[in-house]
């Protein structure tokens, strides 16, 4: 039988890394040498998988990376460590003497409060996710060498500071599980529309935001601001081969072609929006992804119910009000009401500080006016636009529409 | 186990503001926070203000020790006041030992610091 090496085990980085990794982090106590040994495994693999490929992937690789770790530890090259071990729940408390959860504990770890949200998501990306320290960077408009200083620093702190390897019980994980879903959301959003380069989205970072939400559900099962995320993973990601076109061009949600949205993952996330919504208080994630069923409802741009998402948006700006939220509820009411409404929604936000330098205020207000017959003023403002954002694709966007005003 | 020195920084402002009364009321948080906890706490301090305090800085820092003993010598700079002036200053402070931070966390969230908060910080094993 010919197999393919390399095919099995890229294969086996993108299902199993984060799980290897977990597993090995219990033995070594130390996050790097467990990447370390990881990484290891996975070289070992591809030399050994081309006899064939085990029948448990994942269990042949953490096995490797253990032993790779306990080879070390006898060497005793950690005897001159400079941090301490890491604090590992030996016998974790888990109800009903359940094998503790590696794979959760690491990303609990990697979502302590304890450490920046920037080190947050970037230690969520590299050791569950198995990105790269320049992966990661290109996310986050950060250089290379700040990034690989970034997660070292986070690193140092878990093992200086004693963050915990351990899923938090049952009287802390209310406020644990929010941090964690908000770095969730980060990938999302990021991987959605990559704030810098030559792509509009990050396909990496989506399928890690996929992952991670799906590991959550099965984790959670009755959390609602859970089933929320991953509905607005799903409903999120259904589009994501229609949003751009054949030479990579950005495809406004309006001029999508429909009926290439995926239908099951459209279908699974309308569920869960219906499981999510009724929960008191309302998860903001259930109220996203509500939006984003709306859209996917719509059989066609025109079909939109955009006073149903004016609605949800004055749910998001009653409890989390916030200068986009605002942003999009105008950009919402001007389909509904019309394009002078819109714009006098825009007005009001002219001043907000916090939007001075964001593309997309001038980009709302250029289309706008557009709509309402203005043309110089919607001139200026896509311009505008087209110079504040970093995204080569939305710029192109934003010159063809500036070229077709005339 | 680790240990952790929990330190309180609050708006001495205020602290001078409160009447005997309210004073009263914080130190007795204080007592039942110590009492609560005795079996992890190992040791804490309540500090003058800021106004007490005296600064020694110089080339050999607060006081170089290389010689015999203490002898920051003519070259230290001693003056009156804290080392940092901040509107919140650290006031107090305990020691805690448990197993790891978020333990220490626990303990910070009930550590009573009504006019300000508290910084966590790991010590060194020596």
């Amino acid at each position: 039988m010919s197999v393919d090496p390399a095919g099995a085990v890229a294969d086996a980085h993108r299902r199993e890394w984060a799980s290897v990794l977990a597993a090995t982090v219990r033995v070594t106590r130390d996050l790097d040498l467990a990447e370390e040994c990881v990484q290891e495994a996975y070289a070992q693999a591809l030399v050994a998988w081309g006899d064939g490929v085990p029948a448990r992937p994942g269990a042949w690789l953490t096995t490797a990376a253990r032993r790779r770790a306990l080879d070390l530890h006898r060497r005793a090259a950690v005897a001159e460590r400079a941090l301490p071990l890491l604090v590992v729940d030996e016998a974790a408390p888990e109800p009903l003497g359940a094998p503790p959860d590696d794979l959760l504990a690491l990303l609990f770890t990697c979502c302590h409060p304890a450490l920046t949200p920037e080190a947050r998501v970037a230690l969520t990306l590299r050791l569950l996710g198995g990105l790269s320290t320049p992966e990661i960077a290109r996310g986050f408009l950060v250089t290379e060498p700040t990034m690989a200083a970034r997660l070292t620093r986070a690193k140092k702190k878990i093992a200086a500071a004693g963050v915990p390897f351990r899923v938090p019980g049952v009287d802390e994980m209310p406020r644990r599980l929010g941090g964690v879903l908000s770095v969730v959301h980060l990938v999302l959003t990021t991987g959605h529309t990559a704030p810098t380069g030559a792509t509009l989205v990050r396909d990496d970072l989506l399928d890690r935001a996929h992952d991670l939400a799906r590991l959550l559900r099965s984790r959670f099962p009755d959390d609602p601001a859970v089933a929320g995320l991953l509905a607005l993973v799903l409903l999120t990601d259904a589009r994501r081969g229609t949003r751009t076109g054949p030479d990579g061009e950005l495809v406004l949600l309006a001029d999508q072609d429909r009926s290439r949205w995926d239908a099951a993952m459209i279908a699974e996330g309308r569920s869960l929006v219906l499981e999510a919504l009724p929960a008191r208080p309302v998860s903001r994630y259930a109220v996203l992804a509500a939006i984003a069923a709306v859209h996917a409802d719509a059989r066609e741009a025109d079909d939109t119910d955009w006073v149903e998402i004016v609605g949800l948006y004055d749910v998001l700006a009653a409890r989390w009000p916030s200068p986009v939220v605002a942003l999009n509820r105008a950009v919402a009411l001007g389909f509904a009401d019309g394009p002078d409404a819109g714009l006098a929604a825009l007005d009001a936000l002219a001043d907000e500080p916090r939007l001075a330098g964001y593309g997309y205020l001038a980009a709302a207000r250029g289309e706008l006016l557009r709509r309402a017959g203005r043309s110089d003023e919607a001139r200026v403002a896509l311009g505008e636009a087209a110079m504040l954002t970093a995204n080569d694709v939305e710029r192109d966007l934003l010159a063809r529409r500036l070229e077709a005003l005339t | 186990m680790g240990q952790y020195l929990i330190l309180l920084y609050e708006d001495e402002a205020s602290w001078a503001a409160v009447g005997e009364h309210e004073a009263g009321e914080i130190l007795a948080a204080h007592g039942r926070f110590a009492a609560a906890h005795g079996d992890v706490l190992r040791g804490g301090g309540w500090l003058h203000p800021t106004a007490t305090a005296t600064t020694v800085r110089g080339p050999g820092g607060g006081g170089s020790q290389d010689r015999d003993g203490f002898a920051a010598g003519e070259d230290a700079l001693v003056t009156d006041g804290p080392f940092v002036e901040t509107k919140e200053a650290l006031g107090g402070f305990y020691l805690v030992e448990v197993p790891d931070l978020d333990t220490a966390l626990a303990l910070a969230r009930e550590v009573p610091a009504p006019f300000g908060g508290v910084e966590v910080r790991p010590l060194r094993d020596m």
